[in-house]
């Protein structure tokens, strides 16, 4: 097509893609873009959600969060959960698709996965199927600190003390990811499944003619070869990590407690916009975690960055 | 959306207290916004004409002025009003007609109305969907019910009406600056330790007085394998501060707590502050951890199933947990120990605040009769049918004298009846200032489960108060009384 010429058939081109387009975009920009700048221009004021008149505060709402203990508590946790919780439910979700794709080894000159893989990967996707609002129910009863609890009435059965999963102060984060990890390692089971399942088969089976056994199969065909998919599921899970509102309000002790040892900022954000009415300090927590997440993204992308590998 | 009696009175309480008290809210412009739009007849539309004044008709009542009342037909129900409070109203005006509604969107429904000046005389302002009572007075709506308050009781015109209630009534309803009372609130919670008393009986313990009693009865508790104290911290650590707040006043008097509700200076250092944590964290001692995560339900089931001795909770209790109470289990209010020998107030002394709130709007047609009718609901024998028909108490004084009240209710009034004028204050931080609140949440944890000591508890809340006075976004309120 030449360019700098809308002859009819072009317009009429454009302007079916256009027609096609400009709908969502427009309720994209509207619902969710236009939110964004708002929470922008929020977070330089001091606005508290109940009338329409506020003044501009310039940078002091960032002062105050900067000074901030429960802020910076949140903070602290975020990077915790961003540097555990990924790296755990990767490496169990690879270790799970690997033994489901490819760890019964040969069978008919063909890889194959272990035994009953096909019921595993159902039964490992449950997780994912259920509302955080019904896992962190679930949660509740597994992890009651008393003997009436799941977990502990199972530990008390063979003389072991209640564990206060969610009580001790320095145990309650970890059982927090532990859950969360529950929850997302069904779904990259099967996504690292799909990823494996387009690698040539003849790539394994050359490497295991030649003698390579499933631990070198595993280093150094699979996972160099599921690179890109490795890579989008640890900015997924990254984002994931600066969420957790949901499972910490239902679980933590009075929510993001005790002593702040579980708070994290979506939540500060809910309780500084609806609990304490200060919009303006919600708005600016907002900002700051819009720079995290938009930070962990491109680093990631970045710092993964690899020759790929063409097959 | 229909509430039960139970979930009124515990959470909306609180709130309700506040809103129904507070002074300058800031949604005050909100609805003025609302009232100038309805066009400025502002001015008191030709003050109703008024009848003479009597000693039996002290607010001029024209006999035969119709009065509208609106009720909030929530977990009360309405028919208090319809076959008690309103057939006594026509007794003493025969002539008058009454038009009644009871409704849920109080707020939805006389929102328009007060902006075109069209108003009911008696309004019942409760439930989720309450008109904002600082907003109403802000805008000039509500009536001053200081007459009201200052009137001649029906059932005694010897004394007057606030004298005939629980004291504490009149403040709890202040609001506007300089704080006037404008809100009638109605019922009456009372706050203490709760116990079986059969469980008690049979074991032949009697609750606390001193907290030297308080650690021989936990350790007594303890050999039977029963929890002394216990409360929820998951969600319901307040039910804890509430009882160290009401402790620090039982020994330095009221103003611990009017100080620290108007931010004073080191108003959480004081020493009865820091005495009454000390007192609570060496009962805290006793408690298990597992009570840090569990809910409030969970730790009252146990204590139906006789596993907890006492546990601290308002006059609600009882019907919150009618359908899990056993049988046998019989409902009783202590007041919370003295700490010292030098306390200013008694052991008796119990924390009670008057909730669900009623008010007679300023611009209606009949205001003298809506004052008339409120003092109506003020004689006993409106309270009494009050009483019968919702299972809860009123502020009236002596209302139930001669009824058969549930073991909880009756426990209640005799507790208040022993405390007397020795009541110890509500605290209006609790809404005014959530941050602190939610401070204060977090560090009663930490300090009934031995996290922290009385004194990082003082000084940690201090801290939080002098953050929120210097926070010069969070509007400022104070009380006197």
């Amino acid at each position: 097509m030449r360019h700098g010429k809308l002859t009819p058939a072009a317009l009429r081109k454009y302007g079916f893609v256009v027609s096609f387009l400009a709908v969502p975009v427009l309720l994209y920009v509207v619902f969710v873009v236009w939110q964004y700048i708002q929470a922008f221009q929020i977070s330089f004021t001091n606005s508290r959600g109940i009338s329409p008149n506020f003044d501009y505060v310039g940078f002091d709402n960032f002062t105050q969060l900067f000074q901030d203990d429960v802020f910076w508590a949140a903070v602290r946790h975020h990077v915790v959960l961003l540097l555990a919780m990924p790296l755990i439910t990767i490496a169990i979700a690879l270790f799970f698709s690997f033994l489901l794709n490819l760890g019964g080894g040969q069978r008919n000159g063909r890889m194959v996965g272990v035994r009953g893989s096909a019921f595993y990967k159902i039964v490992f996707f449950f997780p994912q199927v259920l509302a955080v609002a019904i896992v962190g129910v679930l949660f509740q009863a597994i992890l009651r600190p008393d003997k009436a609890g799941v977990f502990n009435s199972a530990l008390g059965a063979v003389g072991i003390q209640p564990v206060g999963w969610l009580i001790a102060p320095n145990l309650a984060l970890w059982t927090i990811i532990g859950v969360m990890v529950w929850q997302a390692v069904g779904f990259y089971v099967v996504l690292f499944s799909a990823g494996m399942a387009s690698i040539p088969k003849d790539v394994f089976e050359a490497a295991s003619l030649d003698g390579a056994g499933r631990i070198t199969l595993f280093f150094r065909i699979t996972i160099p070869l599921l690179w890109d998919t490795l890579q989008v599921g640890w900015v997924y899970l990254g984002i994931a990590a600066f969420d957790g509102f949901a499972l910490v309000q239902v679980l933590s002790v009075d929510r993001g407690g005790p002593d702040n040892a579980t708070t994290v900022l979506p939540l500060e954000i809910w309780r500084n916009a609806f609990t304490y009415s200060k919009y303006g300090v919600a708005s600016a927590m907002g900002v700051a975690l819009f720079f995290m997440t938009l930070t962990f993204a491109v680093l990631t992308l970045r710092v993964t960055r690899r020759e790929r590998i063409e097959f | 959306m229909t509430s039960t009696p139970r979930e009124i009175t515990r959470r909306q309480m609180m709130r309700r207290v506040g809103l129904t008290a507070l002074v300058a809210v800031p949604a005050a412009g909100l609805l003025s916004s609302c009232a100038t739009s309805g066009g400025d007849s502002a001015a008191p539309s030709a003050a109703p004409s008024a009848a003479a004044t009597s000693a039996t008709n002290p607010f001029g009542v024209k006999a035969d002025a119709p009065l509208e009342v609106v009720i909030f037909k929530g977990g009360y129900s309405d028919e208090y009003a319809t076959q008690s409070h309103e057939p006594l109203y026509s007794k003493e005006f025969p002539k008058a007609q009454i038009k009644h509604q009871g409704i849920q969107t109080i707020s939805q429904t006389l929102t328009p109305r007060f902006a075109s000046g069209d108003v009911p005389d008696v309004v019942n302002n409760s439930g989720t969907d309450m008109l904002d009572g600082g907003a109403l007075i802000g805008a000039g709506q509500l009536l001053d019910l200081t007459p009201l308050f200052e009137a001649p009781s029906i059932d005694d015109p010897s004394k007057k009406v606030k004298d005939t209630i629980v004291p504490g009534t009149v403040e709890s309803g202040f609001g506007g600056d300089p704080a006037k009372p404008y809100t009638l609130n109605y019922v009456y919670t009372a706050y203490g330790l709760w116990y079986d008393a059969k469980m008690f009986e049979k074991n032949g313990w009697t609750p606390p007085k001193t907290f030297d009693e308080f650690k021989t009865f936990a350790e007594a508790a303890k050999s039977k394998n029963v929890v002394p104290f216990a409360y929820a911290g998951k969600n319901a650590s307040y039910y804890a501060y509430w009882m160290i707040l009401i402790s620090a006043a039982k020994i330095g008097g009221n103003e611990i707590l009017l100080n620290i509700d108007n931010l004073a200076d080191n108003a959480w250092n004081a020493d009865a502050v820091k005495q009454a944590a000390t007192a609570w964290a060496e009962i805290g001692k006793y408690m298990d951890k597992s009570y840090e995560g569990l809910i409030h339900t969970e730790v009252q089931t146990q204590q139906n199933q006789g596993k907890i001795a006492l546990y601290p909770s308002g006059s609600w209790l009882e019907s919150e947990q009618a359908k899990d109470t056993p049988a046998g289990f019989e409902y009783a209010m202590s007041p919370t120990p003295s700490v010292s020998a030098s306390d200013k107030m008694p052991y008796e002394a119990i924390r009670a605040a008057a909730a669900e709130g009623y008010v007679v709007p300023a611009k209606g047609k009949n205001p003298q009769g809506g004052l008339e009718y409120l003092r109506v609901m003020l004689s006993k024998e409106a309270a009494k049918a009050f009483t019968e028909k919702t299972k809860s108490l009123t502020v009236v004084v002596g209302a139930t004298e001669g009824m058969t009240l549930s073991p909880g209710l009756t426990s209640v009034v005799a507790a208040q009846t022993a405390a007397g004028q020795n009541v110890v204050t509500y605290s209006l931080f609790e809404t005014w200032y959530k941050e602190l609140e939610t401070e204060l949440r977090k560090q009663t944890n930490a300090l009934m489960f031995g996290r922290i000591s009385a004194d990082e508890f003082c000084a940690n809340m201090q801290k939080a108060a002098d953050k929120t006075k210097a926070d010069s976004s969070i509007n400022k309120q104070s009380r006197s009384v």
